[in-house]
């Protein structure tokens, strides 16, 4: 049925889960320094956080792939000509992650931050009071509770960066598209190879959702049913 | 003997409201003083700066003889200069606060545990049976393994007061203890907190209950306006008020 291409496609896949499972890493670290900077005293960080998520939000996540593969490109090497090392080629699967993560760490900037200050501030202050530290009051107080509260956004931003990784096939990654373009070339069946990886993202959005769902059960054990909704 | 928490000239600030005009309080190991006062008084502002939850605009406060020394923050209030410092002091004066704000990711127990854990550095077991002792002494034993929010709050705030002991503080900081409870359920926490104060505990009480402000304290301190109007023996105080202001804030209790 699929002229013996199926094994390449899912390889394309196993690329295509690659890159967004590292974007994602690397997107919720950028969006815990940018919370933490949009809550932070210091004007100065608050500044750069907020320059952060507004440019990026504005642009389309394609602009800021280009821009950041040849544009990242073209500065490298004027860097290491410069320094006389000659040219380096970008890595492809490094392009491609750094930049959807350092786009999805904006959007989960925002959802960290509506995550945390949807805490009490009691919650912080007990801890406070009997002697913690800052340290402890996120990491045994404030992080767990955010767990929760950021699910409903995390999940959206998930699903939507899952999707995102399309784009690196642009800028030359082997990922499952670009598998099923070139299995739709030779065979002259597009319809055939882009419907069976749309069946394939359909499969992986719903497990995602299945099991960020069973994550939300977790987390939410301490809270009643009619107030967890 | 040294007092056990001394506080003076307490000023706060709100931008160019000033809430706290200069207040001062000493308490001496065992003393029970209940802070009363109408609402917009400033007596929970001063409460949580005796802790520095909130930051005096001026004061000093010192702790079993040690001051506490302060810098000034962004904004100009004071903030105490080392962390640590503040750290070791929150330890020993612990608070309860009207809202109960226990961690609702957590059960009782886990509530209770946390502070041994991490700030005396007790091992899993040994603060599991802290926390069981205590838990005992509020009365919620039974209900350790459950989270606040399938707690009554009478039941969270007993909970709450136990994990203020399991710090084994010195002094405790109670903010309007049984204000946000429903009237049935203020009872069973004003009779913890009087056998607290029965045991010789030191506790400062932030309240509208009368009764406990004339029948357990033995000071009483009268806030109006962000200054002391009126303070001494509960008993000659609640009776023969001296300032009109506190007639009229007992005739309005009363009512």
């Amino acid at each position: 049925m699929f002229h013996g291409y199926l094994p390449m496609i899912l390889d394309g896949l196993r690329i295509t889960l690659s890159v967004a499972l590292v974007s994602l890493a690397v997107a919720s670290v950028f969006g815990l320094m940018g919370a933490t900077a949009k809550l932070s005293a210091s004007p100065v960080l608050r500044a750069v956080a907020g320059t952060y998520t507004t440019v990026i939000r504005a642009l389309p996540d394609l602009l800021l792939m280009l821009i950041v593969f040849y544009g990242g490109q073209i500065l490298l090497n004027r860097f290491t000509t410069a320094q006389g090392w000659g040219y380096v080629d970008v890595n492809a699967f490094a392009a491609g992650t750094i930049t959807l993560g350092f786009v999805f760490g904006a959007y989960l900037t925002e959802t960290f931050r509506g995550a945390i200050l949807a805490i009490p501030r009691g919650q912080a202050e007990a801890g406070h009071a009997i002697g913690l530290t800052r340290g402890q009051v996120l990491r045994d107080i404030v992080l767990p509770q955010m767990i929760r509260h950021a699910i409903p956004g995390f999940t959206n931003n998930w699903l939507v960066l899952l999707k995102a990784t399309a784009l690196v096939s642009i800028i030359g990654l082997d990922d499952m598209v670009h598998r099923a373009s070139l299995a739709s070339a030779a065979t002259r069946e597009p319809f055939t190879f882009y419907a069976l990886i749309g069946v394939i993202y359909l499969g992986v959005t719903t497990v995602s959702i299945l099991a960020l769902g069973a994550l939300n059960r977790r987390v939410s054990r301490g809270v009643r049913a009619e107030a967890a909704r | 003997m040294t007092a056990l928490l001394e506080a003076s000239g307490i000023r706060k600030k709100f931008g160019t409201r000033e809430v706290l005009r200069g207040l001062g309080l000493t308490a001496g190991r065992g003393d029970v003083i209940s802070m009363i006062g109408a609402s917009g008084s400033g007596k929970s502002t001063f409460l949580r700066c005796l802790n520095f939850l909130e930051h005096p605009t001026e004061g000093q406060i010192a702790f079993a003889g040690a001051a506490l020394t302060c810098r000034r923050d962004r904004l100009g209030d004071l903030v105490v200069a080392d962390e640590a410092q503040l750290r070791a002091f929150r330890a020993r004066v612990t608070m309860v606060f009207q809202q109960f704000n226990l961690w609702s990711h957590m059960t009782a127990r886990e509530n209770v545990m946390l502070g041994p854990i991490r700030v005396h550095g007790l091992s899993k077991a040994e603060a599991a049976e802290r926390a069981d002792h205590y838990l005992a002494r509020v009365g919620v034993a039974h209900r350790a393994a459950a989270y606040p929010g399938f707690l009554s709050g009478g039941e969270q705030q007993r909970v709450a007061i136990a994990r203020a002991l399991a710090m084994e503080p010195e002094l405790m900081l109670f903010d309007e203890p049984t204000s946000a409870l429903d009237p049935e359920l203020v009872g069973e926490v004003l009779r913890v907190m009087r056998s607290l104060a029965e045991e010789g505990r030191t506790m400062i009480v932030v309240t509208h209950e009368m009764n406990f402000a004339r029948e357990v304290s033995n000071r009483v301190i009268f806030l109006d306006q962000g200054v002391i109007a009126e303070e001494g023996d509960p008993r000659e105080v609640l009776r023969r008020p001296s300032t009109e202001r506190l007639q009229g804030f007992l005739a309005a209790q009363a009512a």
